[in-house]
């Protein structure tokens, strides 16, 4: 056997220069097979500019317009042919080079990708920087739109959904309460989004636009990710690294501002921190307010932040938040004429957010987040005499209170994400919230009546979504909660479909019910108490083509076991969970970048019909808080020339109603109804940016002028009443106009070292 | 005999690897030839393809890369809308940027960092801001002349570095920074490089000089 091998092995070797003539002889005598074909999408619409290649081999061919392609190759025998395209998942195909011609036609499949992906956007306005057809707004727009002055909150009442409720701070969504919205911070609860409530003046957010690089608002339909909210998600996502250490200067007719941000040289860290001080004293000297102010509303913030790669992939970023203000102020009184009511708060908060996100191996991503806020507030309220000296008057001893109130909240959240194929990703996790509220009540008489309240909720979620082609996706989650004060446990199933009619357009469904705990102040009551329940049902169609975008929903939302309140022995409160309500409307939203150059604007419009019975309603009727007819036209324009940016933006109500319930024996009625006049608000403001587009520009500097209610249009909220109901007063904005003039700087540290090393 | 055969075996070896890189070449050359009289989608497509299937074949080669990289990136830039508008137009320009960036990543693991390599790079910021100037002309745009910057560093005398300067200058509104006095300086600094620049071999990078020409032309 040895020896037949070594035969063989010498007969073999005796033919290499047969074999190198063979081999030769294919150079020179060109045996070129030609392969051709044609390539198509799946909708058999011929594709262009497509790669066919053999692979590790120089020979292949582009598709011309008709799809059709044709090459010759010298290869030999068994090849694989793969055919590619941007966009496409590449096909691959074995061939046997032997013959002439050899005819390969391939259809490819459009890869699952977030941009030509349907998006599951039903409900959902998002504004960042993704590539995703749910986002209509970029970030810069929340600082450039006129009406919003500078707050987050302020620009997304200019999408549909959201009410122009200018009384009292939040979000208002399709006739839902400003309670009903909830917002999260790198997925934790934020337990003070706002400033503490001031009777009848809408206080403005905490938290800087500037730090957020992504905001989602959800008007109905959220994820089971979220939770405790009956109508709507705010969902902002913290700014990653900066690209550069930069410091920044800010002075306005209202504060002062500084700011430092470090970005460290391998740029895998960062660190900062911020102080202001806002004083509203000066401006509120120049623009009379409707209240009498003995402390002018005064805020020191301040925050730091650090923020580090853990990975290639993972980060980990806290962000820390420290404020604390005072106001006080008189306003003639309605109860008894020739004296004035006082009021006066103070309040200290604190807030704590860790997040991490990471990265893991096989597809796995984990998020996680913590978040620690303690929130003091001490009010007081009472009467003055005309010498503004306090006083106590018979009957209206009830208007004479401190109320001390101190909270602390912690939140945390965990979520394990499975990619799957494509887009496709399971998600599961779990949320806990904490609160501990501790209030004292101080009466004329200096009695004092503690009070206190701790509540636990731990939910568990999972969601899934399936992306079965690049047109349709759907998404379905369940989420439980138990809360430890109701002791009562729930569970809310969501789903959503997204369907891509073509390209640019779509339609979407989604189907969800929501929970959520009485508000606190109807906690703890002698009553027992249940979740209060939402279940929304939406349809939405959008078109989005170059520079245009065009979305119209309408929706139902059921609301179930509101909260109704009486009294029970001798005190007010919650009763039970009879309440109930319904919305339905649509709405339409259109921004157009394109129609005319470097001009950009967008309308909205929402029609609301919604009627509850809740609280004191003697019976369902329109909540105060809901106008039939809302609508937003927001433009910008830019002029290059001058390197300013100019805003406008018109927003409308139609009338509120308006109602005064007073209590007759056992039950409630009305003692007084109507509508409010239409709102109507004209806001304008300027935004200079002499620095922009100088490459070495050591700092960058916008100055902003504002104007809001540029019109001075007389504007109505509501009617208050006094404590007997025969008098009402108009509900009105603290002062009808309002300018805003301020500068910001920034400058560009690594920027100016590196312009100085350059010179030296 | 067996020392005949193993001289042979030899000789067919040299043989095969010297035909193969003339291979290269030729295939190459034949490409970069119409690099600098290319103007349609339709033949940048064809070259984007044409060099990605050679580097995909060699896999060791940066140049075949390169040039993919480079031929994805006019791609990009002659596919984005010339009206001049300076809103979204991402979904045009990020899967050209993202193709392109993944091409000159693996040149980048074949050759040490150079000059070229750095244009390159400056190129694929450059289209992403074109994406989306308005927002992320901070980001993207700063990128751009950071890479830029290193390439200066490291050969300020490649021509093709002033070109890409004297793009953006003639380009961006005079608002912004942009200058057609500042472009001209920048292209005839470019032309004045061109005059005295030799190439290690026919196939090194050498693209520009119609550029030049085509700029000086509208100055």
């Amino acid at each position: 056997m040895f020896r037949n091998l070594k035969q063989t092995k010498m007969n073999w070797y005796k033919k290499v220069p047969l074999v190198l003539l063979f081999a030769t002889s294919f150079y020179w005598a060109n045996g070129q097979i030609t392969i051709k074909g044609v390539i198509k999408d799946n909708k058999q619409k011929p594709l262009s500019g497509v790669s066919i290649s053999i692979k590790d081999s120089y020979d292949g061919a582009t598709s011309d317009s008709t799809g059709s392609y044709s090459f010759k190759t010298t290869e030999k025998g068994e090849q694989l042919l793969v055919i590619s395209s941007i966009g496409f998942k590449s096909f691959e195909q074995k061939i046997k080079l032997e013959g002439t011609t050899i005819v390969v036609d391939a259809v490819l499949k459009e890869e699952i990708s977030e941009l030509t992906a349907v998006v599951l956007s039903a409900g959902t306005f998002e504004a960042s920087d993704r590539k995703r057809a749910a986002v209509v707004l970029d970030p810069i727009d929340i600082v450039t739109t006129a009406s919003a002055n500078g707050d987050i909150t302020g620009a997304l009442k200019t999408l549909p959904g959201a009410q122009q409720v200018g009384e009292s701070e939040g979000l208002f969504v399709r006739g839902g309460t400003a309670a009903e919205t909830k917002t999260f911070i790198d997925g934790t609860l934020v337990n003070n989004f706002f400033f503490s409530s001031v009777p009848n003046i809408a206080q403005f957010g905490r938290f800087s636009p500037f730090i957020f690089k992504g905001t989602v608002f959800s008007t109905g339909g959220y994820s089971a990710l979220y939770g405790q909210a009956l109508s709507s998600a705010l969902i902002l996502e913290s700014i990653d690294l900066p690209d550069q250490s930069s410091a920044n200067l800010g002075i306005s007719v209202l504060s002062g501002s500084a700011g430092y941000q470090h970005l460290s040289k391998n740029k895998k860290s960062s660190f900062g921190a911020s102080y202001s001080y806002t004083d509203l004293g000066l401006a509120f000297a120049v623009i009379k307010q409707k209240q009498d102010y003995s402390k002018a509303p005064a805020y020191h913030s301040g925050d730091a932040n650090f923020r580090f790669k853990t990975s290639a992939t993972g980060m980990l970023k806290y962000y820390g938040y420290f404020s604390s203000n005072k106001l006080g102020f008189t306003t003639n009184s309605i109860d008894s004429l020739g004296y004035l009511d006082k009021f006066a708060i103070s309040n200290t908060n604190i807030y704590h957010n860790l997040a991490w996100k990471e990265n893991l191996a096989k597809r796995w991503k984990i998020n996680l987040g913590v978040s620690y806020t303690n929130n003091k507030d001490d009010i007081s309220s009472g009467m003055q005499d005309n010498n503004k000296n306090d006083v106590v008057l018979g009957n209206l001893e009830f208007k004479q209170f401190n109320i001390n109130t101190k909270g602390n909240y912690f939140n945390a959240k965990a979520v394990l994400e499975k990619k799957l194929k494509g887009l496709s990703a399971v998600r599961f996790g779990t949320e806990y919230n904490y609160s501990n509220d501790k209030l004292i009540y101080t009466d004329y008489n200096g009695q004092q009546y503690p009070s206190g309240l701790k509540e636990n909720i731990k939910s568990i979620f999972g969601e899934a979504d399936v992306y079965a082609t690049n047109d349709l996706a759907i998404k379905g989650g369940l989420r439980f909660e138990h809360s430890s004060i109701l002791d009562k446990a729930n569970i809310a199933p969501r789903i959503s479909v997204a369907y891509k009619l073509s390209k640019g357009s779509q339609a979407s469904l989604a189907y969800g019910v929501f929970y959520q705990n009485p508000e606190r102040r109807y906690l703890p009551s002698p009553n027992e108490l249940t979740f209060m329940k939402a279940t929304h049902y939406i349809a939405q169609y959008q078109k989005v083509a170059n520079q245009q975008t065009f979305r119209t929903e309408i929706f139902y939302k059921k609301y179930d076991n509101l909260v109704k309140t009486g009294t029970t022995g001798f005190t007010d409160g919650a009763i039970n969970n009879n309440g109930f309500g319904d919305a339905k409307g649509i709405e339409f939203f259109w921004r157009d970048k394109k129609t005319i150059k470097n001009f950009d604007y967008w309308i909205s419009y929402s029609y609301l019909d919604t009627k509850r019975d809740f609280l004191n309603f003697p019976f369902a009727i329109t909540p105060n808080f809901a106008a039939k007819h809302t609508a937003s036209l927001v433009m910008k324009k830019f002029i290059t020339p001058w390197k300013t940016q100019f805003n406008a933006a018109y927003n409308y109500a139609s009338g509120r109603p308006y109602y005064n319930i007073q209590k007759d024996g056992l039950n409630y009625k009305f003692s007084d109804r109507g509508t409010i006049p239409d709102f109507n608000n004209v806001s304008f403001s300027i935004n200079y940016l002499p620095a922009i587009g100088k490459k070495d520009a050591k700092s960058f500097a916008v100055y902003v002028l504002q104007v809001s209610n540029i019109f001075n249009i007389k504007q109505t909220f509501g009617y208050s009443y006094s404590y007997n109901g025969l008098r009402k007063e108009a509900i009105v904005p603290p002062s009808r106009m309002f300018v805003f003039i301020g500068a910001f700087i920034s400058f560009g540290v690594d920027r100016s070292d590196e312009v100085i090393n350059n010179s030296l | 005999m067996k020392k005949y055969f193993f001289v042979m075996l030899l000789s067919i070896m040299t043989t095969a690897t010297f035909a193969q890189s003339e291979k290269l070449i030729k295939a190459m050359e034949a490409k970069i030839a119409i690099l600098d009289s290319n103007n349609s989608v339709d033949a940048w497509k064809e070259l984007a393809n044409s060099f990605e299937r050679i580097a995909e074949a060699e896999k060791t080669q940066w140049l075949p890369y390169y040039y993919a990289s480079y031929s994805n990136l006019m791609l990009g830039y002659a596919s984005m809308p010339q009206d001049g508008s300076m809103g979204d137009n991402s979904s045009i320009s990020d899967p050209y940027a993202d193709k392109a960036e993944s091409l000159l990543n693996k040149a980048i693991s074949l050759t040490t960092a150079n000059t070229e390599i750095y244009c390159i790079k400056k190129m694929v910021h450059s289209l992403r801001m074109m994406g989306n100037p308005m927002s992320r002309y901070m980001t993207e745009g700063a990128k751009a002349t950071e890479a830029l910057a290193k390439a200066k560093e490291l050969n300020a005398s490649n021509p093709r570095i002033y070109i890409l300067e004297g793009q953006d200058k003639f380009y961006t509104p005079e608002q912004f920074g942009g200058s057609k006095a500042e472009a001209k300086i920048l292209f005839e600094k470019a032309k004045g490089l061109f005059d005295t620049y030799k190439t290690e071999s026919t196939i090194a990078p050498n693209w520009g000089r119609s550029q030049v020409w085509y700029f000086l032309s509208q100055l």
